[in-house]
């Protein structure tokens, strides 16, 4: 149930990116919050970025959805460099390819709109569906598309759902714009753990049926692992390793990502008391030497990279 | 079970709602022995947490408690006057909350708010309580020096061993915690409950342990309660329900979460 995604399929497809990111930085003041970080999001992939909370995640996902600019750097959409801002007409289309699916399932929603207006709206700014009954089809098939009953759905407010009902919502609103690129911000990080494993089956299988791109933002390496072809591990606005999941997870050589992976919880390993000390100290440790600025990056396996630790001193 | 710190008895607290009764809890029996780390687990709006706010009185309406008895130490908690719950709340039992960026406030240095707690529960004069939550910053391993600090210059995962400090300087007996590390990445979450594990050990206060996540709960527990629409449908030592479970939400519950390959191979063949 818990398999690691199939490479060997996804590797046959070998299609060119629709995004890629080369070199990108991003400077708040003095915070370098991204430093020098490359990737391509390809159709039929996932790619998860995985880090802790303030290593730079989010506001990789915001400037791909273009809610933010790089300082430097350039970003490519179907190999046009995009990195300024186009005209009104290059933007749209942009955003039309690209939808965002936000961490909180119960500010993402209008609470005055019913489910079907949320749907219908994008629906008709795009120009997919034509008429009332047009928009009614619509709005049935996308529910339906994400594990939802049109009929006990489409009328309802959002207060009247579950959280994990109404990250399904957002998932269809973000499909019904028809998007080529879909980001996910830790979809899942406020719903509880026995909901959490449908939506990952849920961004699974549009990723698959609709052969979307797919950029999982997580901190939890177990739940990357579970939907994405790609891991990226970030530390501290720097990839410190990344390349095909399962080689990241079966044989992982940066400290931090090694570090992430003990943490998972594993209900056969109870804490011991009197170890709390080590193992802040050993964490402590390893983002001592995570944290600095390195260029060396040491290619490990055939899609495996690890970024060299940086001079701590 | 003789020396229990905790006895809850046929609790049962109902939501009162325009559309009628709904009962959140429903006749739920346990005890929290001394020194023991018991875990309450299930999905959201399964009473875990009305469960806590009942312990702690702290339930408001539309809850209602509609029958049974919370005994500390043999004391109805449910039947105690409001002023005598006073020495009750935070003296002898504790409470962590999910979301510890919200229960400090903003506009107090930390130093400060440990006084506000001292002074208000022990009387205790700024000197006293300046060098016990000087006592509580080495505990959780944060620098003395930052005790002046306001809430903002922490990181989530700091402030959260703050409000533990706090907690703990009182030296409770009990520590109810709700989802303490929920918000938080993974790493943190381990350093942080590692921390109360030890502090556990070391202070011998009993915790009632809240959270969804059993793979998590089975780290930490001696024994685990299931709940399930409102019931306790399973209870027992974190061996037997983790390798044994009898019920079949508690299964379910187990393979619902995603977990690496490696810790997978060992869950179809325990040890």
């Amino acid at each position: 149930m818990n398999a690691i995604p199939d490479l060997t399929q996804a590797k046959t497809v070998n299609a060119s990116p629709v995004i890629a990111l080369d070199g990108i930085t991003r400077s708040f003041g003095l915070v370098q919050a991204l430093r020098g970080v490359s990737f391509s999001l390809v159709p039929g992939r996932a790619l998860a970025l995985v880090g802790e909370s303030g290593c730079g995640k989010t506001t990789c996902a915001r400037i791909i959805a273009r809610m933010d600019q790089p300082t430097s750097g350039d970003m490519l959409f179907r190999g046009a460099n995009v990195t300024a801002t186009g005209s009104a007409a290059q933007e749209r289309a942009y955003r039309r390819a690209v939808q965002m699916v936000f961490q909180d399932p119960f500010a993402s929603l209008n609470p005055v709109f019913s489910i079907a207006h949320h749907l219908v709206r994008p629906l008709k700014l795009h120009g997919h569906v034509k008429g009332r009954s047009g928009a009614a089809d619509g709005v049935d098939a996308l529910l339906e598309s994400v594990g939802l009953d049109p009929i006990l759905t489409a009328h309802k407010f959002p207060h009247e759902l579950s959280g994990g009902q109404r990250q399904r919502v957002n998932i269809a609103r973000a499909l019904a714009v028809q998007p080529e690129v879909l980001i996910a911000d830790e979809p899942t990080s406020m719903l509880d753990v026995s909901i959490r494993l449908g939506i990952l089956e849920l961004l699974s299988r549009i990723k698959r049926e609709r052969n979307l791109a797919l950029l999982y933002i997580t901190h939890d390496i177990a739940m990357a692992a579970h939907v994405a072809e790609e891991i990226v591990v970030m530390f501290a606005g720097q990839m410190v390793e990344w390349g095909d999941t399962n080689a990241v997870i079966t044989d992982p050589r940066h400290p931090y990502t090694k570090l992430l992976l003990s943490a998972v919880p594993d209900p056969y390993q109870p804490f011991v008391p009197g170890e709390s000390a080590r193992f802040l100290a050993h964490a402590e440790e390893i983002r001592r030497l995570s944290r600095p600025a390195s260029d060396g990056v040491e290619k490990v396996g055939p899609n495996h990279f690890v970024r060299q630790p940086g001079d701590a001193g | 079970m003789s020396d229990a710190l905790l006895q809850v008895r046929n609790l049962s607290v109902d939501y009162l709602l325009d559309k009628g009764v709904f009962n959140a809890v429903k006749d739920v029996s346990f005890d929290i022995g001394r020194g023991e780390l018991f875990g309450l687990a299930g999905e959201s709006g399964r009473g875990k947490s009305t469960i806590a706010y009942a312990i702690t009185r702290l339930a408001k309406p539309p809850a209602w408690v509609a029958g049974g008895e919370i005994l500390l130490d043999g004391q109805d908690l449910l039947r105690m006057p409001e002023r005598a719950l006073q020495s009750v709340r935070w003296r002898r039992i504790g409470m962590v909350f999910q979301s510890a960026m919200n229960s400090l406030n903003p506009l107090m240095r930390v130093e400060a708010q440990f006084y506000d707690v001292l002074h208000r529960h022990t009387g205790a004069s700024r000197e006293k309580s300046r060098a016990r939550a000087e006592e509580m910053f080495r505990l959780v391993g944060i620098p003395v020096d930052r005790l002046s600090n306001y809430p903002y210059q922490f990181s989530g995962g700091m402030r959260q061993r703050i409000v533990i400090a706090i907690c703990l300087a009182l030296s409770p007996e009990l520590i109810i915690m709700d989802e303490p590390t929920t918000a938080l990445d993974v790493v943190v979450q381990r350093e942080i409950l590692e921390q109360v594990v030890d502090l556990q050990k070391s202070h011998g206060f009993s915790v009632l342990f809240i959270t969804h996540d059993l793979h998590l709960m089975a780290q930490i527990c001696h024994r685990i309660g299931v709940m399930l629409k409102g019931e306790l449908v399973e209870v027992g030592e974190v061996r037997q329900v983790s390798r044994a479970p009898v019920h079949d939400y508690t299964r379910r519950l187990w393979s619902a979460i995603p977990s690496l390959p490696s810790i997978e191979h060992r869950e179809e063949s325990p040890a």
